[in-house]
């Protein structure tokens, strides 16, 4: 872990010194029934070379981050504030114009179900093609060879042949690859995949999540991958940040994320996975209740309604927000239990049930 | 694909088959539950019955059903004789049969008609589809604004008033209104040939085409406003956005084309259900169309002249809906016919 990643949240040096450093950002959209907050106020920060997982679970504004930092939300009634630096670049205060052309170019996004994400009525080839040609001043022909190149590296067989097909004729693995190879026809820096392996088989996820990893090393990129699957997280990414309710709440190393939680729904998160390797009782233990309304959050601390420990020893949980405040251990967590108890609770109640 | 053409022709061929069973069975039934002799159509009431039954012998109405219409699809391919015994008519290919009322054969009638339906079903689904799907569009893009507002209210008034209304409110303006506003002066007087007076024509059509395509424009504009609104929500939109697409070109390449298939299906019955006649704008503008034919068939129970509309009618539906099919397998790929 090197110091940039732990000390990562509300640090004051110059946002231009990393590559991708997301400040404060929130994301609103003003509705009928009130102002929804879909991301209220998340920071991190990541380097070239680097893989972060965005966990947590449906509707906790995972993928509308993903979304504000590719500018798609731009042009539309959401609220966006906070700062996205890109390489010395605002991207929330820039111009909408600017960041298109960043867009698809030095970042670009890998979606969830490849088969609604590419077009129907055109071949895999032309809109690989009909992306590289949007950044790339390149005749079709030579554009439609960068295609077939592209479909050959993500390990589609036949690669000239098939870029003729058209998304309906491809597996679901194979048309996440040429998803892939679609999102990395630019060499862009930052590839952010928004559950890339939710609608695949569980083999095709695993050789999905070691081509990424290859590619990764071959091109040096940064990549985001927003998943609930923490299994997922655990193979490819190298820092964790989990999300409850448009914030993170627990920020680390993914080491850290995984062998000494601290916060109580990281360890429903991990409660709840199923595993083949432990012995247990015969029932997995759901966080019980659901993820709040983004309309009506619960006052105090988010999770306060689910959370088993609620206050606990007169701590104000459901007056007061506990901000992300960073240990001694270099653990990011924003939770009103005290670091030391939240260890001594791990590891007293929670470990052995992993 | 040829061979789905083909299969799907034959099929049609079964289908107008069936139709023109059932429209002869549609002649031949009043004469049995009420005793209407088609006969009579031709003779007129003060015959003799010695008459009747000659005149009924000569033209083959004392056979039986089938016998009948198989002279009928006989008569369609190789022509026919009417004959009363003294003078004789000859009815040539395609003899869809003979109108005593008119004295002419059914197909000349038609053929006589059928450009007035043309000129105004072509001109009036030229605008309607411009029309209907450009408001559709601006409708969905700007959604929820003032223009979205104003274009469905508008719409909303154009499903709701029908043709006779707009269409008399129209003549009323531009026809018989204040003299500075007499742009269309022979509108409503009846159908002008193209290849005789183009002006003539055009400026006979406009108020017709305008009233009847203001309907359809409506539909239309709801329609491709729903769809593209759909089409706007696709995953694969956010997708080329997500490539730096400008907005323009998402819009232009990639929703348009999506949003725009289910118009074509409706467009394609829509034309092809007018080119069986526009009865109500045919009455309100006074054109001798397809649809004034068959209502004035109707009301002097000129039973071939019912048979032959009908069937030329369905006709056009069964090939536009062969024609939208083969459509929708080029505009849409996962569409493959076998």
């Amino acid at each position: 872990m090197s110091a940039v990643y732990t000390s990562a949240v509300g640090t004051p040096a110059s946002p231009r010194d990393t590559f991708l450093d997301v400040r404060d950002l929130r994301v609103h959209f003003p509705t009928e029934d009130g102002l929804v907050r879909a991301v209220d106020g998340i920071s991190f920060k990541l380097t070239k070379g680097r893989t972060l997982g965005i966990v947590g679970e449906s509707g906790c504004g995972k993928s509308v981050t993903s979304q504000a930092i590719l500018g798609l939300h731009k042009g539309t009634r959401a609220k966006i504030s906070g700062e996205v630096w890109l390489d010395g670049t605002d991207l929330v205060a820039a111009d909408a114009e600017d960041v298109r052309l960043l867009r698809g170019n030095k970042m670009s996004m890998i979606f969830q179900d490849p088969l609604s994400a590419l077009h129907p009525f055109f071949s895999i080839g032309a809109q690989i093609v009909e992306a590289y040609r949007i950044h790339n001043d390149a005749s079709k022909k030579v554009a439609w060879t960068r295609a077939v190149e592209m479909l050959d590296r993500v390990g589609i067989p036949n690669p000239a042949d098939r870029a003729r097909d058209y998304p309906h004729q491809f597996s679901g693995g194979m048309r996440q690859r040429a998803m892939i190879a679609m999102a990395l026809v630019n060499d862009p820096q930052l590839l952010i995949a928004d559950e890339p392996t939710t609608a695949l088989d569980v083999t095709v996820q695993a050789q999905i999540i070691e081509l990424m990893s290859d590619l990764q090393k071959e091109f040096g990129s940064a990549i985001i991958i927003i998943t609930h699957d923490l299994g997922v997280v655990a193979e490819i990414a190298d820092d964790v940040m989990v999300m409850y309710a448009g914030r993170g709440i627990e920020y680390s190393g993914a080491d850290d994320v995984f062998y000494r939680p601290e916060h109580p729904y990281t360890w429903g998160l991990l409660n709840s996975v199923t595993r083949l390797d432990r012995v247990r009782e015969d029932r997995l233990r759901p966080i019980p209740g659901s993820p709040p309304s983004l309309l009506n959050v619960p006052s105090g601390c988010a999770f306060n309604p689910r959370c088993q420990y609620r206050g606990q020893g007169g701590i104000p949980c459901t007056t007061e927000r506990p901000e992300l405040v960073t240990t001694a251990s270099g653990h990011t967590v924003a939770c009103h239990l005290s670091a030391e108890d939240r260890r001594a609770t791990f590891l007293g109640d929670i470990k052995p049930s992993l | 694909m040829i061979r789905y053409i083909i299969r799907r022709l034959l099929g049609a061929l079964l289908v107008v088959f069936v139709i023109s069973l059932a429209t002869f069975a549609i002649y031949f039934l009043p004469q049995l539950v009420t005793g209407a002799d088609p006969t009579y159509a031709y003779v007129g009431r003060h015959a003799s019955p010695a008459q009747v039954e000659a005149v009924r012998h000569s033209f083959g109405l004392d056979q039986n059903f089938f016998v009948q219409y198989f002279n009928y699809i006989k008569a369609i391919f190789f022509g026919r004789d009417f004959s009363d015994g003294v003078s004789t008519e000859h009815c040539s290919f395609p003899c869809l049969g003979y109108s005593f009322q008119y004295q002419q054969s059914v197909s000349s009638l038609i053929a006589d008609r059928f450009p007035v339906t043309l000129s105004l079903a072509i001109g009036a689904s030229i605008l309607w589809l411009v029309g209907g799907v450009l408001v559709g569009i601006l409708s969905a893009l700007k959604r929820g604004t003032w223009i979205d507002r104003t274009a469905m209210i508008i719409a909303l008034a154009g499903v709701s008033l029908p043709v006779y209304f707009t269409g008399l409110l129209l003549l009323f303006i531009f026809t018989y209104g204040p003299t500075w506003l007499r742009l269309f002066p022979n509108a409503g007087q009846g159908y002008v040939s193209f290849s005789e007076d183009p002006t003539g024509w055009f400026s006979a059509l406009v108020l017709p085409w305008v009233s009847l395509a203001f309907l359809f424009a409506a539909l239309y504009a709801r329609l491709t406003r729903a769809s593209m609104l759909e089409t706007m929500g696709e995953d694969y939109i956010r997708t080329a956005r997500a490539k730096g697409l400008p907005g323009r070109i998402v819009i232009r390449k990639h929703a348009l084309r999506a949003a725009l298939t289910p118009i074509v299906t409706i467009f394609g019955l829509d034309l092809a259900g007018l080119l069986g006649g526009a009865v109500l704008t045919e009455f309100t503008f006074s054109l001798q169309g397809l649809g004034k034919l068959s209502i004035d068939a109707i009301n002097k129970q000129d039973l071939p002249v019912i048979m032959g509309v009908v069937l030329i009618g369905a006709v056009f539906l069964v090939l536009a809906n062969i024609v939208v099919d083969v459509l929708y397998a080029v505009i849409d790929p996962r569409v493959r016919y076998t």
